[in-house]
């Protein structure tokens, strides 16, 4: 990852919330971070801390009602996503970025053929003929790994396994050859076994074609094993953002001290319980005028409770949302 | 398809033939004389010999085995016959019924045209107009189109057409001046002979309050089930896998979710299509429509227990016929389904 690179990927106070019925759900509240060209990020985070939420908002993929993005700039192509047209915004989804979901058994339409739903972005983005886009869908295949992939383009997604559906969802991210792949827990629905082949498969490809990717993910062993910087979020803030070495060496926030206590070893005597994180995620009726974490943390102190603390620059591209210094362990002067 | 099919045509041969059972032993239980409307002054021996020559004397399973004759080979022959000529009519009688004394089937064929112009565009036009109306009610949930929608289905569901029949006429015929455009005749006139643009407008004008009517029902059946599959698949995960590769809405509702919704709304639909040709008992009656309803109605009053049986029994077969196809159209539609 060059350093000082322009990002491709530029997102700035981004805030999205839910109206639901009896009031608001504040699901992304401000987050800012940025994406280098060639660079695998991983945003890590409990169920329900704005992970997906935030990748969906950047392309307008929440349905609104009951969803609204009421703020903030994503620069992507010398433009504000968040402000383009309609026509612009699909020409990106799909085109410039691609998308892969959570669930492969339900994210391809089971009514049409792999070959339909990997031609459908090519003939739209890329203009290309059908025979065109057979061809290319055939590579595709063939890039993620699918044997026989020319007989298997006329097949339905409910004849794949989960894995090769997946690997299906990934050729049709990767069709029109986008600069940001946004990965919203591709392998969560997916056995371990299959887990490692897809993890692989993806890091090959990102190095292969360069693209950026965002992976989302709630297993931290993944983002160690695959990212090159890492963002941690919680109650829809970025409480802390490291390059991957430093986090996992130097947590700062204690919610990823926390979080990184939670991996069970494999080596070493058994516990006799996993370590826990006492207590819920909140569930922000408004925007955060306190520390979301403070409930739960265990160095909390009266600022916590009065301010919602800013990222506090910690050097070498590191830096924390909390108003306690775990390098002095004293709260910090700012 | 082909061998699931002949499997099914098959055995749709036995439950056939067992619902033409059930039918005639029913038909025979009920009450009811095919003398009882013959003038009083027939003195009983008489009534005894008519109905003896009516085949009233022969047990019950005799005259069942005698009418499945006629109805599945005697009648086929003959219309072979009729309309190919290459062989004789059969030497039998052919299938009667006590109140007109015609053939059944003739009556049928002649009734037919009346109802299928009447009840089958009043379906197609409900069809029509419903399938929109789901989509877009949907598409657009909790939009004032949406509320208007289901309120109007929900009135075309509570209001019965011999009420919303009724009120048409008072509206159109009768409150409506004479000489007005949107005045239209409340009684359908059979006997009109379409040969140019005149009499062609007079067809369409008397055509349009049953067709209304009966249009109301199904638009608000199929619009409800339309919204219904329409809603369940909107917020599938392949529709937003759809929208994040950027395709247009439209492409994303009418492509991606629309097959989707199709798969139920088409068995209903084409389960729909035999009370076509049931015809619209009430509605044939309001509008004076002589079509099969109306002919199943009279029969019944007269005790005419050949036309009855006939007119189920191809009810029946229709019935199981667009069971059969709205399995296969299922089968069509949905990749995940095969039968072989």
């Amino acid at each position: 990852m060059p350093d000082g690179a322009q990002p491709v990927l530029d997102v700035r106070d981004l805030k999205t919330i839910f109206k639901i019925r009896g009031g608001e759900v504040h699901a992304v509240n401000n987050v800012s971070f940025d994406l280098k060209p060639g660079e695998l990020l991983g945003v890590v985070g409990e169920s329900g801390s704005g992970k997906s939420v935030t990748m969906m908002s950047l392309l307008g993929l929440l349905p609104s009602p009951p969803a609204d993005v009421q703020n903030g700039t994503v620069t992507f192509d010398g433009e504000d996503l968040l402000k383009v047209d309609p026509e612009t915004l699909r020409t990106v989804r799909g085109g410039k970025i691609g998308f892969v979901f959570q669930d492969p058994m339900t994210s391809l339409n089971p009514v049409y053929n792999v070959g339909m739903q990997i031609m459908e972005p090519l003939r739209k983005h890329m203009g290309m003929s059908k025979k065109a886009a057979t061809v290319r869908a055939k590579e595709l295949l063939e890039l993620v790994g699918i044997p026989d992939a020319e007989r298997r383009l006329k097949d339905y997604p409910h004849q794949f396994s989960g894995g090769m559906r997946q690997r299906v969802m990934i050729a049709i991210a990767l069709a029109c050859d986008p600069k940001v792949l946004v990965a919203d827990e591709p392998t969560t629905a997916l056995d371990v076994t299959i887990q490692a082949q897809i993890l692989e498969l993806m890091k090959e490809l990102q190095e292969r074609l360069g693209m950026a990717v965002i992976w989302i993910t709630h297993d931290l062993g993944v983002v160690a094993g695959i990212a090159d910087r890492v963002l941690v979020m919680y109650g829809g803030q970025i409480v802390e953002q490291a390059p991957t070495r430093s986090l996992f060496k130097n947590p700062q926030h204690p919610y990823t001290r926390a979080l990184l206590k939670t991996v069970p070893r494999v080596t070493g005597g058994r516990e006799d319980r996993l370590a826990i994180i006492e207590g819920q995620p909140p569930i922000l009726g408004a925007q955060p005028t306190a520390c979301p974490f403070r409930d739960r943390c265990d160095v909390a102190f009266d600022r916590c409770s009065q301010e919602n603390p800013q990222r506090f620059d910690v050097g070498d591209g590191h830096d924390a949302a909390c108003f306690f210094d775990a390098m002095t362990g004293a709260p910090r002067n700012a | 398809m082909l061998t699931y099919t002949i499997r099914r045509l098959m055995t749709a041969i036995p439950t056939l033939i067992f619902i033409s059972l059930i039918i005639f032993l029913l038909l025979d239980m009920a009450p009811g004389d095919p003398t009882a409307q013959l003038p009083l002054t027939i003195p009983p021996e008489v009534r005894e010999q008519i109905r003896q020559s009516l085949g009233l004397g022969e047990p019950v399973h005799i005259r069942y085995l005698l009418w499945l004759k006629q109805m599945v080979w005697s009648e086929p022959m003959f219309y072979l016959s009729q309309s190919t000529g290459w062989f004789d009519p059969p030497e039998v009688a052919r299938l009667i019924s006590w109140q007109t004394r015609a053939p059944v089937m003739d009556t049928i064929f002649e009734r037919l045209p009346q109802t299928i112009k009447v009840v089958g565009l009043a379906y197609i036009v409900g069809v029509l107009i419903a399938l929109p109306i789901g989509i877009i009610s949907a598409y657009r949930q909790y939009s004032v189109f949406d509320q208007a929608g289901t309120f109007v289905s929900m009135i075309g569901f509570s209001i019965p057409p011999f009420f919303s029949g009724v009120l048409m006429i008072i509206l159109f015929t009768v409150m409506m001046p004479n000489d007005s455009f949107f005045w239209f005749p409340s009684i359908y006139d059979t006997t009109l002979v379409v040969d140019s643009w005149e009499t062609f407008g007079k067809q369409v004008r008397q055509m349009v309050l049953p067709v209304m009517v009966l249009a109301l029902q199904t638009t608000a059946q199929i619009s409800r089930f339309m919204r219904a599959s329409m809603l369940d698949n909107l917020n599938q995960d392949y529709v937003r896998t759809a929208r994040a590769k950027g395709m247009t809405e439209s492409v994303v509702v009418l492509k991606h979710v629309l097959r989707n919704s199709m798969i139920p709304v088409i068995t209903v639909i084409a389960l729909g299509i035999p009370s076509i040709f049931g015809g619209a008992i009430i509605t044939e009656q309001i509008f004076k429509v002589n079509g099969i309803g109306q002919f199943l109605i009279v029969s019944i009053q007269a005790s005419d227990v050949p036309s009855v049986q006939t007119l189920t029994f191809i009810f029946a077969v229709l019935i199981v016929l667009f069971n059969l196809i709205a399995d296969i159209l299922y089968g069509i539609l949905d990749p995940r389904i095969r039968y072989d």
